[in-house]
């Protein structure tokens, strides 16, 4: 495989494993400190590319449309969490599964009533639509640069708040043991709801910058959740850590796998093999890496409570 | 009552509900709904593969969010011995249920080994795996899935293409399993792996094969999903990869906590409400979607024992 192909699909990689790790940081946390399953985690996903598409169609303005996705979603999940997810937290995690499952059914078909059963159009910044040239014969779009960026940058803001602040202290606290946490001192319900408003303006960073990349439209919550599940148990639930390794491990496995699969069986087996299994074993490839992990580390790689 | 851990069923109700399904598809056909037939079918069968959940989910503490693996390799089993030119549902049934079992048995092996949270989500990564490799196989149709020329058929001159002939096939099937089932949990085995439920470190430090007996129960699990998996092939005479999408395994849990987890008919009340309240929703309305949600997020927040256990909390 040419090396500029191998260059591209690793940027590729880098930038799906930063967009999960933006929903697998607020996932991991409100399972680690609440120990809550939240299937509607995808949901506020999709809500923040809706909302984001809504405002950058009416006022043209693609950071307008992102800042606006980010205070609605983090206002909505907030919301939610003191309405209905609040009572889950005692529950057991077949309920949660099952009240946030349905969560999913109710804001799939609220979407599909407002918005309608199409997809919408995200379309990026104009200024950003052309190609950079990286290094050369090596030329790579300036938005997925720029979705690289804020997605390091993000990263980046939550590891200072989480290992340097006092509120990423109390978090910490929070995911290793809550009663104790709570014990001394912590006010848990405000931490709760305020974790889960972060956890929910992530979703809708994430959202706003894949619209323009992948389709805005109903159910495109469901697969990037599996995903962003896959990445927690790999790194360990509750972990941010876990979660920012195993985001870029499954990013960059999964893209670079869909290449690097199907040219290894072209070149080892026939064609007719290569188009039939590559795609198959690519898209098993990050499941293949969970049931291995699991296997060996049965509490994922960076275990958050000892 | 014999003992508390035994699992009864009274036996006037009990016939009541079994004389009552012998009779519906006459009682159906005498009324001209001829249609309803075939959707208590699949209400039969969902009933019996939310039964198999149950026995995992309910009585052995084993919460998978795989169980549509099953379902599928039982139904695409049938279908690729239809195409073969094997076409006795004596054979194709039971060949069902096999695939179901050894998929299991693959799949429980490694799974047991993780507990709570990360035993749900490694079932799911399996059930993925298993979606994928049907996708992607050309000889089992791909994206497309397959098509069964005819249902299995049983001998003895019966037509399985009668709606009624079916549906009895079915409910034979069902009611034998739930007899087995019942039987399965008042014996040793399901005394254990309910124990196992309650507190796996006891049971092993009493000297339990805690996992040889999760990993029996995962099978037998599997087994009759599978079967139910054949049933449906049969039913739609269709196999698609839908049939093992992960929100399958979704809907499936959603029938057993529906229902009410842990209780003998707890996946048959949970399937059969599923499935009728989306017929009924779907009458009145296109977005089907948000009644079950709400419906759903109502039985959680205020019955959180299932409508099976709702009755006993309005009987109270």
């Amino acid at each position: 495989m040419p090396l500029t192909l191998l260059a591209e699909q690793a940027l590729n990689g880098l930038q799906l494993g930063l967009m999960l790790f933006l929903l697998a940081a607020g996932l991991t946390l409100v399972f680690g400190i609440m120990d809550m399953i939240n299937l509607a985690h995808g949901t506020l996903y999709m809500i923040g590319a809706y909302l984001a598409a809504t405002v950058a169609e009416a006022s043209g303005s693609f950071v307008a449309a992102i800042a606006a996705a980010v205070v609605g979603t983090a206002v909505i999940g907030m919301a939610l969490e003191l309405t209905v997810l609040r009572p889950l937290y005692r529950r057991s995690h077949l309920h949660q599964v099952l009240a946030t499952f349905a969560l999913i059914l109710i804001a799939n078909e609220l979407v599909r009533i407002i918005w309608g059963a199409q997809p919408i159009a995200l379309n990026m910044p104009a200024a950003l639509s052309g190609p950079v040239e990286l290094a050369p014969g090596l030329r790579y779009p300036a938005y997925r640069l720029v979705v690289i960026g804020v997605g390091l940058a993000a990263a980046l803001l939550l590891y200072v708040v989480v290992v340097h602040t006092r509120v990423g202290m109390w978090l910490r606290a929070g995911a290793s043991d809550r009663e104790m946490a709570s014990a001394m001192g912590v006010n848990t319900a405000w931490l709760f709801t305020a974790a889960f408003g972060a956890g929910a303006a992530l979703c809708a960073v994430a959202g706003a910058l894949l619209g323009p990349l992948l389709a805005v439209q109903v159910g495109m919550g469901e697969n990037i959740l599996i995903l962003a599940f896959v990445v927690i148990v790999i790194g360990g639930i509750g972990s941010v850590r876990g979660a920012l390794v195993g985001a870029l491990l499954v990013g960059i496995l999964d893209t670079v796998g869909r290449t690097a699969l199907p040219a290894l069986f072209r070149a080892l087996a026939s064609p007719e093999v290569a188009s039939e299994a590559g795609p198959a074993l690519a898209s098993m490839l990050i499941y293949v890496l969970m049931a291995g992990v699991l296997c060996f580390r049965p509490r994922g790689l960076f275990p958050a409570r000892g | 009552m014999a003992s508390t851990l035994h699992i009864g069923l009274r036996p006037l109700p009990t016939l009541v509900l079994v004389a009552s399904l012998v009779l519906l598809p006459v009682v159906l056909t005498a009324v001209d709904q001829p249609f309803y037939i075939v959707l208590a079918s699949r209400v039969l069968i969902y009933a019996l593969i939310a039964s198999s959940l149950n026995l995992l989910i309910g009585y052995g503490g084993m919460v998978s969010l795989g169980h549509a693996c099953f379902v599928g390799a039982g139904a695409y089993t049938t279908a690729v011995l239809v195409h073969a030119g094997i076409g006795s549902a004596w054979l194709a049934w039971p060949a069902a249920a096999l695939a179901g079992a050894v998929l299991a048995a693959m799949i429980g092996a490694v799974s047991l080994r993780t507990r709570g949270v990360y035993f749900i989500m490694i079932t799911l990564a399996f059930a993925q795996m298993a979606y994928y490799v049907v996708v992607s196989l050309r000889a089992l149709g791909g994206d497309d899935g397959l098509v069964l020329p005819r249902r299995t058929g049983y001998g003895f001159g019966l037509d399985p293409h009668a709606d009624m002939t079916f549906y009895y096939a079915v409910l034979g099937v069902v009611v034998l399993l739930m007899a087995g089932l019942r039987r399965l949990l008042n014996a040793p085995l399901g005394r254990a792996l309910q124990a196992i439920r309650d507190n796996d470190v006891r049971m092993e430090a009493i000297g339990f094969p805690v996992f040889r007996i999760q990993l029996a129960g995962f099978v037998i699990a599997g087994a009759t999903a599978g079967l139910g998996g054949g049933l449906l092939a049969d039913l739609n005479q269709q196999v698609s990869p839908s049939l093992l999408h992960w929100t399958q395994s979704g809907t499936l849990m959603v029938m057993v906590i529906l229902g009410g987890a842990g209780r003998f008919l707890g996946g048959v009340l949970g399937a059969a409400v599923l499935l009728l309240a989306q017929e009924l929703f779907s009458d009145v309305t296109t977005h089907t979607a948000l009644g079950i949600g709400l419906v759903l997020l109502a039985v959680v927040l205020f019955a959180p024992a299932g409508l099976a256990g709702l009755w006993r909390q309005v009987a109270r």
